[in-house]
C-alpha cells in the first residue's frame, strides 16, 4: 500500500492509503476520495483545478513537463512546488509524501 | 426584449444538442452564454483536445465537435446572446420566465434549461490586498475597450500569453505599460515573449520579473499598487489600472441564488425528464446531480432528450406530441 497525506483548503490533514498497482494519475485519486477538485479538462494540464502544491517530497517527484509548466505559470498563486495533480501518477515514490489542495 | 419558447443557459455542447431536441418538437431556443462565442469549455478550455467517447465519432476534436453541433442546429434558427452573465431569473404570474443578463438583455420563455456545465467561466483572481475594492475603479480583468488605457499608467499581471499580448498592444496605447511577472521567464508563445523583451530594451515597457503585486492603494479610485521583488525589497508603483491575466476559472454564479435545490455546486433533478425543484425549470449535463450521475457529454445528450418531451408538454399543454423519428423524413419534416 501507499500511504500519503493531503492538506484541504479549510488546513485539514488526512492520511491516504492506496493500493500499489492501481493505475491512476493523483487528481483521479483525490476526486475519488471527495475531495472537491473539478479536473475540468479531464486530466490534460488543461484546467489547473487540480493545483496542488507539494509540502513533502518534492524531489521525488520528476520534472514538470512544459504543458504541465505553461499552466502553472498563468496561476496567481502558483510557488515553486506546485504542480498539477492530473500529471502526477500513483506509484511507490508518493509514499511519505504530502500534498496541499490549492486553487478555489 | 426576447421571447421564445426556451431560454438555454449555457451554450455548451448539451445546450447546444438541446436546441436540436427542442427543435424537433418545433420549441424555438435563445441560448445565452458568458463566454464570447458558443462551445463552453470545448472550446473556452480545450479546442484541440481529441474526445473519443463521442458515438460516431471513434475521435473528434473538442472543437470540431462544437463546429459540427452548430452545423446540426442551424436548420432550427436558434438566437444567441453570448458574452453576458445570466443574472436574475423571475417566474412571473403568468408562468414565464423572465431572465435578465449583466448587459441588461432581457429575455422572456416558457421554460428554462439550465445547460451550465460547471458554472460561468469568471477570472482567476491573484491574491492582492483591496484587490475587489478596486474593481470597476482601476482593476479590469478583461481589455474589452483599449481606449480607456489610452495615455493612462498601467500594470499588467500574468506570464501566460493574454498577458504578453496585450501588453506588447498597449505599449502603443497606454502612456506607460508595467509587466509584472512572478517567474524570470516566461512561457507564453516564444515570440511574444521576445517582443516584450525587446520592448523592455526599448524602454517601451517597464518589466517586473520575478515580482509579486502585494496591495492596491487609492483613495476610492486606484492610485498605486506595492510590489514586492524577488530579494523581498518593496516598491510603490503608481498607476491608473491594474489588469491581472490570470487565466478563467468556472464558478457556478447567480444560478446558486435562484432558489434550486442545490447538492454541491449542482443542481438536484428528477431523473424522469431532468426537471428542478422549480416547474418550468430544467437542468441538463454537467450542472445537475442526480443518483448515477455520470459527466459526460454522452449523459448530457441523452439528458437533453428526455427534456424536450418534457418542456415540450410544459410549454405546450394542450398539444399532442408526436414523436417521430429523424430517419423517416430527416429534420426538415419537423
Amino acid at each position: 500500500m501507499i500511504k500519503f497525506e493531503i492538506e484541504d483548503r479549510q488546513g485539514n490533514i488526512q492520511e491516504v492509503e492506496i493500493p500499489e498497482d492501481i493505475n491512476l494519475s493523483l487528481m483521479e485519486v483525490l476526486k475519488a476520495s471527495d475531495y472537491p477538485v473539478l479536473a475540468t479538462c479531464g486530466g490534460m494540464a488543461l484546467c489547473a483545478t487540480c493545483h496542488i502544491e507539494v509540502e513533502r517530497g518534492l524531489e521525488k517527484l520528476g520534472e514538470p513537463s512544459d504543458t504541465e509548466l505553461d499552466m502553472l505559470d498563468t496561476l496567481p498563486d502558483a510557488s515553486s512546488a506546485s504542480r498539477l495533480a492530473c500529471q502526477i501518477r500513483i506509484g511507490s515514490h508518493l509514499n511519505g509524501m504530502m500534498f496541499k489542495l490549492k486553487g478555489e | 426584449m426576447i421571447h421564445t419558447d426556451l431560454c438555454i443557459i449555457g451554450a455548451g455542447p448539451v445546450g447546444l444538442f438541446a436546441v436540436f431536441e427542442a427543435g424537433l418538437l418545433k420549441m424555438r431556443c435563445h441560448l445565452i452564454d458568458v463566454l464570447p462565442q458558443i462551445g463552453g469549455q470545448l472550446s473556452e478550455i480545450y479546442p484541440k483536445k481529441p474526445i473519443y467517447d463521442i458515438p460516431g465519432f471513434p475521435e473528434v476534436l473538442a472543437q470540431d465537435l462544437v463546429d459540427n453541433l452548430k452545423k446540426q442546429i442551424d436548420p432550427f434558427k436558434p438566437t444567441y446572446t453570448l458574452g453576458e452573465r445570466v443574472e436574475t431569473l423571475v417566474k412571473r404570474e403568468d408562468g414565464t420566465f423572465e431572465i435578465k443578463t449583466s448587459d441588461e438583455s432581457v429575455i422572456t420563455c416558457k421554460a428554462v434549461v439550465i445547460a451550465g456545465g460547471l458554472g460561468c467561466f469568471e477570472p482567476r483572481k491573484p491574491e492582492i490586498e483591496n484587490l475587489e475594492k478596486y474593481e470597476g475603479k482601476g482593476v479590469y480583468y478583461m481589455v474589452k475597450d483599449p481606449e480607456r488605457f489610452r495615455d493612462k499608467k498601467i500594470i499588467i499581471a500574468g506570464g501566460g500569453d493574454s498577458a504578453l499580448d496585450w501588453t506588447i498592444f498597449l505599449s502603443n496605447v497606454a502612456s506607460e505599460v508595467t509587466l509584472v511577472h512572478r517567474n524570470e521567464s516566461f512561457r507564453g508563445a516564444p515570440d511574444s515573449a521576445e517582443k516584450v523583451f525587446e520592448l523592455a530594451k526599448a524602454g517601451k515597457v517597464k518589466l517586473l520579473l520575478n515580482t509579486h503585486l502585494k496591495e492596491l492603494k487609492g483613495d476610492n479610485i486606484l492610485e498605486s499598487a506595492t510590489v514586492i521583488g524577488k530579494e523581498k525589497e518593496v516598491r510603490e508603483l503608481k498607476t491608473d489600472y491594474l489588469i491581472p491575466l490570470f487565466g478563467l476559472s468556472p464558478k457556478l454564479g447567480p444560478i446558486a441564488e435562484w432558489k434550486l435545490n442545490i447538492d454541491k455546486n449542482a443542481i438536484e433533478v428528477n431523473t424522469f425528464d431532468y426537471s428542478t425543484n422549480v416547474p418550468g425549470v430544467f437542468a441538463i449535463g454537467d450542472i445537475n446531480t442526480y443518483p448515477g450521475k455520470l459527466k459526460l457529454i454522452l449523459c448530457g445528450f441523452h439528458e437533453a432528450a428526455l427534456m424536450a418531451q418534457s418542456a415540450f408538454k410544459y410549454v405546450y399543454p394542450d398539444q399532442k406530441l408526436s414523436f417521430k423519428y429523424t430517419t423517416v423524413n430527416g429534420v426538415n419534416a419537423f
